[in-house]
């Protein structure tokens, strides 16, 4: 029993419910928000450290042992992202300030970003897998709101289509978590991984996997699920836009993660390879969108694709260097997405235009945004020793282990894409001659580039630093490859 | 647009009022028998629904003058204390504790935290639908 | 008991899907409505049918083999307070997106170049 492991959810709950009662008072809101936080960054990280030290922690919630009650599990992976979690929060929320327009602050826009972090915590600490299902909805319900927020056009048109897509999938995930319990009799993971392996996965349990892969796979747009994405994120104002490309899909991730490597690994001919197909699929798909567009938005929108095939085809693996490498690669892509949309956004207030053929010449005025622009994009592509390079490394031995050259071969030529595409945004974007003249105040571009600084700032030392942070995520891919860990720190206490 | 709705306005008098009690009933009685605060709830804004059926939005404003949003909020407030007491108390939180109290009139009776917690899910019920409902209401 | 219920259910699936697959963002909406019915109505059936008391603590129930299982039910509840809040909202934001765009046609809501 271990209190703190709920405490990144209940944190910014009581945030929010307090944000509630101060809804016409921006600055008041701002301030809350923003201590609340860096409280919530430093809960985490205490979260990470008392894991490291201690062991998976779990909290049977309201005194109700393992499996019969809903239990809160943190291990190393779910702490760390949930600590990744809230940093990006607090970035994100920091450069709400100066975009997002009083016309959304008076709305309940700090409020609803709290309960989005309530969700995307929720997820990733559930030890439940209808617990699971409700944080995703909670997380869904703040989406949705965000999403529509404003109210124009594009952004009611296309929150519609979003939210039939996920009303879909939950109904779908219902129905899977209902065909579940009729076969095994149990809902808690680590109780269904147990039993699973009793029963050596028949059949219908692989079926039953592939029916949650579809499930999270609409909400991490894996190869024929995506197609929502693109859209529905390209309508929303930047801030949320970052939130959603760092967040949303890591969450349906996360959740095949945990399933893949919990619960469904007995069968691995059917079902991994199937994910590494997928997966290599979805790499494809998005490379094509990345190198297509000229939209800005939509390059970064599509790179959040690519990203997520990587991962896919790193659990697919399922070996420890792969699995590492996912991680790593998790939380470098949570990261530098934020800090690219944020600076995308930035990029598009100075030139007014989404389009890159209306930008050009920015360096001249702006070399800080420039040079952090740069930065990022060359962690995005992995170049040495910059975040990406060592998890998509890891990825890659993994995949050379298991002889998985094709795979191999889409994940290097969708590095060298990605460079493109990314680049495509410096060169265009940055060098040549101005399109226009630039008037947006020096002074307004700084602040807004503190938080993608930070976060960039942030990626570089976690690039530089791989080599000691390794210990955390070798733990974590221990919990990942020896499901017994997970399943003795949950039911036998 | 005048309409003849004096059957309507008169039945509603008397049912909301029966119906508002029955939800109060409800609401109490959960967890020993059905009920709860999810039920009561919508029983309560069923009742505010057929005043707002009966009369218009300005008279239901005029009777009872609640910001409904503000009711989420310390809806939300109630149940989520209810569920941090088991930091104060050093338990799993959401954990609940009862007891049996005998009382003059009512008799034996049990007190249970979850109720608070109850109270919570109430508020917000009401309120969230009573909010959706004027949302599309006050456009017309 | 079973059978009647996997017929009932799968009814309401066809009836959700043909619904979903129309322009008009009502029939949708209803789609969904009738799709997470189905869903409910699968889980209890999946949670196994039978007779038996309320799963509430009393003296008059003898032994545990009495109560039917709680925990279809709690997940039913749940998923019953979550459609409605998504229903809701939906039923909200459909009303909304008519009034400013001025139809329900999900065929004139393609976000095309065309109709931007």
């Amino acid at each position: 029993m271990n209190n703190l492991t709920f405490m990144p959810v209940l944190w910014p709950l009581f945030t929010g419910i307090i944000l509630i009662f101060f809804a016409k008072k921006i600055k008041l809101q701002r301030g809350i928000s923003l201590f609340s936080s860096l409280i919530g960054i430093v809960i985490s990280l205490y979260l990470v450290l008392s894991v490291n030290n201690q062991g998976i922690l779990t909290l049977g919630v309201g005194s109700w042992d393992a499996p019969f009650g809903i239990v809160i599990v943190a291990d190393m992976l779910s702490s760390l992202l949930v600590l990744t979690t809230n940093i990006i929060g607090s970035a994100i929320l920091i450069y709400s300030f100066y975009s997002i327009g009083k016309e959304r602050e008076t709305h309940y826009y700090y409020p609803v970003f709290q309960f989005l972090l309530i969700g995307v915590n929720g997820a990733f600490l559930t030890g439940d897998l209808f617990n699971l299902f409700v944080f995703f909805e909670v997380m869904l319900m703040a989406s949705y709101v965000l999403l529509v927020l404003g109210g124009t056009k594009i952004q009611l048109r296309e929150s519609l289509k979003y939210i039939i897509v996920n009303v879909l999938s939950s109904a779908f995930f219902v129905i899977m978590v209902a065909y579940l319990y009729s076969v095994l009799g149990t809902l808690n993971m680590a109780h269904l991984s147990q039993r699973i392996s009793e029963v050596n996965q028949p059949g219908i349990i692989s079926v039953i996997a592939i029916g949650f892969l579809i499930v999270f796979g609409l909400k991490g747009a894996i190869f024929p699920l995506f197609q929502w994405l693109p859209g529905s994120y390209y309508a929303p104002p930047i801030p949320v836009m970052a939130l959603f490309g760092a967040l949303l899909t890591k969450v349906g991730i996360y959740a095949i993660f945990r399933t893949y490597t919990l619960m469904f690994y007995h069968d691995q001919n059917f079902t991994h390879t199937f994910l590494a197909v997928l997966g290599i699929l979805t790499i494809i798909i998005g490379v094509i969108g990345a190198i297509a567009y000229w939209d800005v938005k939509k390059i970064i929108i599509y790179n959040i694709i690519i990203a997520v095939g990587v991962i896919i085809f790193g659990i697919s693996l399922m070996n420890e260097q792969a699995l590492s490498g996912s991680i790593l690669y998790i939380i470098h892509d949570m990261l530098i997405k934020a800090a690219l949309f944020l600076l995308v956004g930035i990029m598009i207030k100075i030139s007014g235009s989404d389009n890159l053929r209306n930008m050009g010449g920015l360096i001249k005025q702006y070399p800080a945004l420039a040079w952090t622009f740069f930065i990022a994009a060359i962690s995005l592509a992995g170049i040495p020793p910059f975040s990406g390079f060592a998890g998509k490394l890891l990825i890659l031995q993994g995949a050379a282990e298991k002889e998985a050259y094709f795979g191999m071969a889409a994940v290097l030529i969708s590095s060298l894409m990605v460079l493109y595409s990314v680049m495509k945004i410096f060169i265009n974007g940055f060098w040549g001659t101005p399109k226009a003249d630039y008037t947006l105040a020096k002074n307004t571009v700084n602040k807004m580039l503190v938080p993608a600084v930070l976060l960039v700032v942030l990626s570089v030392l976690f690039g530089v630093g791989t080599e000691s942070i390794y210990p955390f995520i070798s733990q974590a891919v221990d919990t990942l490859m020896n499901p017994d860990i997970y399943i003795d720190a949950v039911l036998k206490e | 647009m005048k309409q003849n709705d004096l059957i309507l306005q008169t039945v509603t008098k008397v049912a909301a009022f029966v119906i508002l009690l029955f939800a109060v009933a409800i609401f109490l009685g959960g967890h020993y028998s059905p009920g709860g605060g999810f039920v009561g709830g919508l029983m309560t804004s069923a009742a505010i629904v057929l005043l707002l059926l009966a009369y218009d939005i300005k008279t239901v404003t005029k009777i009872l003058p609640i910001d409904y949003k503000l009711m989420i909020g310390s809806g939300l407030f109630i149940s989520s204390l209810t569920v941090a007491g088991g930091l104060v108390f050093g338990v799993p939180l959401m954990t609940h504790v009862y007891r049996y109290i005998d009382l003059p009139i009512l008799g034996h009776i049990s007190l249970h935290t979850a109720v608070l917690f109850d109270l919570g899910v109430y508020l917000v019920v009401v309120g969230v639908t009573m909010t959706i409902i004027q949302t599309i209401g006050e456009s017309e | 008991m079973e059978l009647l219920m996997a017929i009932v259910i799968g009814i309401l699936f066809m009836s959700a899907t043909y619904l979903m697959l129309s322009k008009s963002i009502l029939r949708i909406i209803i789609g969904t409505g009738l799709l997470s019915h189905g869903a409910h109505l699968l889980i209890l059936t999946m949670g196994g049918l039978k007779g038996g008391s309320v799963p509430l603590l009393s003296d008059k129930v003898a032994s545990y083999v009495d109560y039917v299982d709680p925990l279809p039910q709690a997940l039913i509840l749940t998923a019953i307070v979550i459609s409605f809040g998504v229903t809701s909202f939906l039923l909200v934001l459909a009303y909304r997106t008519y009034q400013e765009l001025g139809t329900d046609d999900m065929e004139e809501m393609r976000g095309t170049e065309a109709n931007e």
